[in-house]
């Protein structure tokens, strides 16, 4: 899923101040399975900016409504009312819930709550863990599904550096190697064969480093 | 050809050094290190790129400024910092300084050094490096034109091309692995990261005893007892047996440099058989080299 952390709320203060109609619009996707964006966590900031203002004596009308998925059209248009009555949006989807808010509705003032940091899984209770870089050109076949790209902190494609301690990588003790554990599957495996292939370089054209990405399906379009 | 090469093509046991640019432009004092203590006794001089990330005088300017001093340098160029135009165009560029051999490493991360906010780059990695300088060599990029045809260089350099390994990595296998596929992507030549324990070496040059590449054993100079247990925490692969440690911890005040140069020639001394030649990092100590060399009995 995407994950994203919501801003401190002296940064979200900074949109609204001076606003006298506020709507929260949460984000029931990957925002809200993160537990940092759906319904209860735009009621949470709809609270806390009522009470931040509330001490700077400014009483704005604070509203909060959640749909389905705003990276979808069909359910931002549910809210089409609600956004033009507010003064600000302050949105708790990702970038592209964000964007395309923003570019249904030009005449509103949107901003964003979150700040939209990875794409990860729900490793352990309440943590999530950056697996997946979009590169698009999944190698998972080949690294024992551990993604080099994502896990490494170097992005190598070809094995390890000498910057291996114990299992760990040397920007911190905390973090695996993600060379070394994809050895360790391998080896386990008997697949050290797909270590030692030499990889060419990747094509970063079709990644996030390269220009932006469209897909279409043209049966839907 | 290069120095290096050649020396190593003859089966001579092989000495190179090793300097770091300056934080500034203050590049004379390294200059002279390399040239009042290095220059005759070893037979090239490696240049850091950006060491540990801490941003500096550059690799290849110091490679050239060597040059002119008569001293054969070893350009480091690491993946960190730089796209493949970038690498491809320096490594054209220090060809046509005149510089020959280049050491191709993947560098420490930009989190180990002094501008953290930076973008890591590595778009090639070390291997990606290496085929770049051996398509440069054949004429070629590692792009190509509109119609996928590869792109013609006009004029081409010649490498003697080298990557690193870490012998005493705490899962070596990992390391020999990826050992091979540099020299299958070109490698010529092998500077090891530092060895304190002999044994362990010898262990490791049976593993890559298959590897048809000349060796040079990595010997980083122990300062005192403090550095040894410093780098024993945090170096990755490196190993400070605690009767070094005891050795420099007993030296005398002001005198622990002799104690460094007798280890640093008996560890070289004792791997002399086992490698085709040794790669001495003083980290600033370079004036201790002659003794160094002189213990070593070379």
């Amino acid at each position: 899923m995407i994950v994203a952390e919501r801003k401190p709320l002296e940064d979200i203060l900074k949109y609204v101040s001076g606003r006298k109609k506020v709507l929260v619009l949460g984000c029931g996707g990957c925002v809200s399975v993160c537990l940092t964006g759906g319904e209860k966590e735009a009621e949470i900031l709809a609270s806390e900016l009522r009470i931040a203002l509330g001490k700077a004596g400014h009483k704005p009308d604070i509203s909060v409504r959640t749909v389905t998925r705003q990276c979808d059209r069909e359910f931002n248009e549910t809210v089409r009312r609600e956004i033009a009555g507010a003064d600000a949006v302050l949105t708790m989807a990702c970038g592209a819930g964000v964007q395309l808010l923003s570019g249904m509705f030009e005449d509103a003032e949107i901003f964003p709550a979150m700040n939209t940091t990875f794409l990860g899984a729900n490793v352990a209770p309440g943590t999530w863990e950056e697996n997946c870089r979009g590169c698009g050109q999944c190698m998972l076949a080949e690294t024992a599904g551990i993604c080099p790209i994502a896990r490494c902190s170097k992005g190598l494609i070809n094995g390890t550096c000498g910057g291996t301690k114990d299992g760990k990588c040397e920007v911190s003790k905390d973090m695996d190697c993600a060379w070394y554990l994809i050895y360790r599957r391998l080896k386990a495996r008997g697949r050290l064969d797909l270590l030692m292939t030499v990889r060419p370089p990747v094509n970063w054209a079709r990644s996030s480093a390269g220009v932006k990405r469209t897909m279409t399906r043209k049966e839907l379009a | 050809m290069s120095r290096l090469s050649e020396s190593l093509a003859s089966g001579k046991f092989t000495v190179t050094g090793e300097i770091g640019p300056p934080k500034g432009i203050n590049i004379e004092p390294a200059l002279h290190e390399a040239e009042e203590y290095l220059k005759g006794r070893v037979v090239a001089v490696n240049v850091t790129d950006i060491q540990t990330a801490v941003m500096r005088f550059g690799s290849m300017a110091t490679c050239h400024l060597l040059l002119d001093r008569g001293i054969e340098p070893i350009f480091q160029m690491v993946c960190r910092d730089r796209n493949r135009l970038a690498l491809q165009s320096d490594l054209l560029s220090a060809a046509g300084l005149g510089i020959e051999n280049v050491l191709a490493l993947t560098g420490d991360h930009i989190l180990m050094g002094d501008h953290k906010e930076a973008k890591p780059v590595y778009d090639l990695d070390v291997i990606g490096l290496l085929q770049a300088m051996v398509k440069l060599e054949q004429g070629t990029d590692l792009g190509c034109d509109s119609k996928g045809r590869p792109n013609k260089l006009d004029g081409a350099p010649k490498f003697f091309k080298g990557c690193c390994v870490t012998p005493c990595a705490d899962e070596v296998e990992p390391q020999i692995i990826k050992l091979e596929k540099k020299v299958a992507a070109g490698a010529q030549f092998v500077q090891t990261q530092a060895v304190y324990d002999p044994k362990a070496f010898g262990e490791f040059m049976k593993k890559v005893s298959h590897i048809k590449v000349p060796i040079l054993v990595g010997i980083v100079v122990l300062k005192n007892a403090g550095m040894a247990k410093y780098m024993n925490a945090n170096v990755p692969g490196v190993n400070v047996p605690k009767k070094l440690i005891d050795r420099l911890a007993a030296a005398n005040k002001g005198e622990e440099y002799k104690v460094s140069i007798k280890i640093a020639g008996e560890l070289i001394r004792e791997m002399k058989g086992m490698c085709q030649g040794a790669h001495i990092m003083t980290l600033g100590w370079d004036k201790y080299v002659p003794d160094i060399l002189a213990e070593a009995g070379l």
